[in-house]
């Protein structure tokens, strides 16, 4: 019986959490389009989730690059296929790696801050003190987030793409061996521009996705330090999986449209 | 009674719990007004109703003749303007200095965009609270009387009619206490800004407030000036000012044994 009533009591907590969360969207949604639009806090945001992400993002995708190549090339020397290595680097990385895991980053770099200092802001106050002075907050701090985060997620993720192969060149050429200009050529012939746009298009999606995750957490962070350190964390392991789950739907939906 | 502010049968409810039960009040214009009560009697939900960022469930709320209560978020917005908040501890944004704090609502409220502009009103705020030069400093860097001034100055910065203060002496010494209190009734007598005062401070709110309303079981149960409140007969209020007043004999029969 108590656990019946513990069960139904998280589910009716959840399904306020959606409905909560239904509601932020909207408001999300209404004040994108609504005057005074700040571009200056815009630019900020891209400079803060942008530029000082680059250094991680090229750390990041140079190691996934060779790791992968090493990996790769060790099993397809079985086959003589080294000359292939470049190739199956590239399509994964931008089909699926680059955006993932510039995702996943971006989640640990910026997405548990935004929740934090959204959340910071909520207990001491200073989203009423911007309330009372007839400023929205949500418009104010969250839609630049958002708009910054739907920018700058592609371009982290295209730069990914290209480290990633600059690392994989390093291992197969440099370090294997293999003929650099079969590399380059193999590359060229199965590497097509779709691979690139799908990967590109999913880091926008995931970037709307965490950035209104970890935003949606930090705005309503509740119970003072406590509280908001509860809320980052829940925040990037809400965003974590549902970048996976967001990954997986678009991944099908792509195959059947972009690459039949 | 020329009053700036009434509210009239004020009524909201958060679940099962009735926090305001009809309430009526008048704040006179250019007056500064205190509502003193206990701790969870409704004076912040009063507070956050008169600015309009809370609607009542029944009653009104009168700006200027103009009742907020049914206004559309958009207008709500429009007489929102005519108001300054000062938080308990200050709510200043702290990732922004101190200059930075003070321009914000003249760049996003006002829409100022003249830099040199803002920067002499934030000079003059800062000069008219005693604490110059304190432009680029973090709010994280002052102490806690320094933030409350700071925020007084933030919301003085827009020119507002009406300026809420929110328990503005709680966590302070009685030397610093003293200070802001000093520092309401200039903001009251210099700029005629109509000052509405919620407060613990019991002391304080006899010294300084030209109206006083007691707010007890969700309505105000004795309202009037310093005087008449003093002499009022509720139980909960009598009891309230023996409290406050028999610590302040305390106190001085200590500082004359010393």
């Amino acid at each position: 019986m108590k656990d019946e009533s513990r069960l139904l009591k998280k589910v009716r907590e959840a399904l306020e959490k959606m409905g909560l969360f239904a509601l932020f969207l909207g408001e999300v949604a209404k004040w994108t389009f609504r005057k005074p639009f700040r571009a200056r806090l815009v630019t900020e945001q891209l400079e803060t989730i942008g530029v000082m992400s680059v250094p991680i993002i090229l750390l990041s995708s140079l190691s996934i690059g060779m790791i992968f190549s090493l990996q790769l090339g060790n099993f397809l020397s079985m086959f003589r296929a080294e000359i292939l290595t470049g190739a199956a680097v590239a399509k994964t990385m931008s089909r699926e790696l680059a955006p993932v895991v510039t995702t996943l980053m971006l989640i640990a770099k910026n997405g548990s801050a935004m929740t934090a200092e959204l959340g910071t802001m909520r207990s001491t106050e200073q989203l009423d003190a911007m309330e009372t002075m007839s400023v929205n907050p949500i418009q104010y701090l969250v839609v630049p987030r958002v708009i910054a985060s739907v920018i700058v997620f592609p371009v982290l993720t295209g730069i990914a793409n290209i480290v990633g192969v600059l690392g994989s060149y390093f291992i197969t050429v440099m370090v294997r061996g293999v003929d650099a200009a079969g590399f380059l050529d193999q590359l060229y012939s199965y590497t097509r521009p779709r691979d690139i746009s799908s990967g590109l298009i999913k880091a926008a999606v995931m970037g709307l996705l965490v950035s209104l995750i970890c935003s949606f957490y930090g705005y309503h962070a509740r119970g003072g330090s406590r509280g908001v350190g509860d809320a980052a964390t829940r925040a990037v392991v809400t965003s974590s999986v549902g970048i996976l789950i967001a990954d997986y739907i678009m991944a099908d939906i792509m195959i059947k449209v972009l690459f039949r | 009674m020329d009053a700036i502010v009434s509210v009239r049968n004020l009524t909201k409810s958060f679940g099962p719990v009735r926090v305001l039960q009809g309430l009526d009040m008048d704040f006179p214009r250019g007056k500064i007004t205190s509502i003193i009560g206990q701790s969870g009697t409704g004076k912040s939900v009063l507070f956050k109703n008169i600015i309009g960022i809370m609607t009542p469930d029944e009653g009104s709320i009168l700006v200027d003749g103009e009742d907020i209560a049914g206004l559309p978020e958009g207008e709500k917005r429009r007489v929102r303007r005519k108001f300054g908040y000062a938080f308990q501890d200050a709510a200043l944004f702290d990732s922004m200095t101190v200059g930075e704090n003070i321009a914000f609502p003249l760049r996003e409220v006002l829409g100022m965009k003249d830099r040199k502009a803002m920067q002499r009103i934030v000079r003059e705020k800062l000069e008219w609270i005693d604490l110059p030069g304190i432009e680029g400093k973090f709010p994280s860097e002052l102490s806690g009387g320094m933030r409350k001034r700071v925020g007084v100055a933030r919301t003085l910065a827009v020119e507002p009619d009406i300026l809420l203060f929110d328990e503005p002496t709680t966590g302070l010494d009685p030397v610093l206490s003293e200070s802001i209190n000093a520092l309401i009734r200039r903001v009251n007598e210099e700029f005629g800004i109509t000052c509405i005062v919620i407060s613990h401070d019991i002391i304080g709110t006899f010294h300084i407030a030209h109206r006083i309303g007691f707010l007890a079981d969700g309505a105000i149960q004795a309202a009037g000036d310093p005087g008449e409140v003093a002499r009022a007969e509720h139980p909960i209020l009598r009891k309230f000012l023996q409290n406050s007043f028999t610590d302040l004999r305390l106190d001085c029969e200590d500082e004359e044994e010393e």
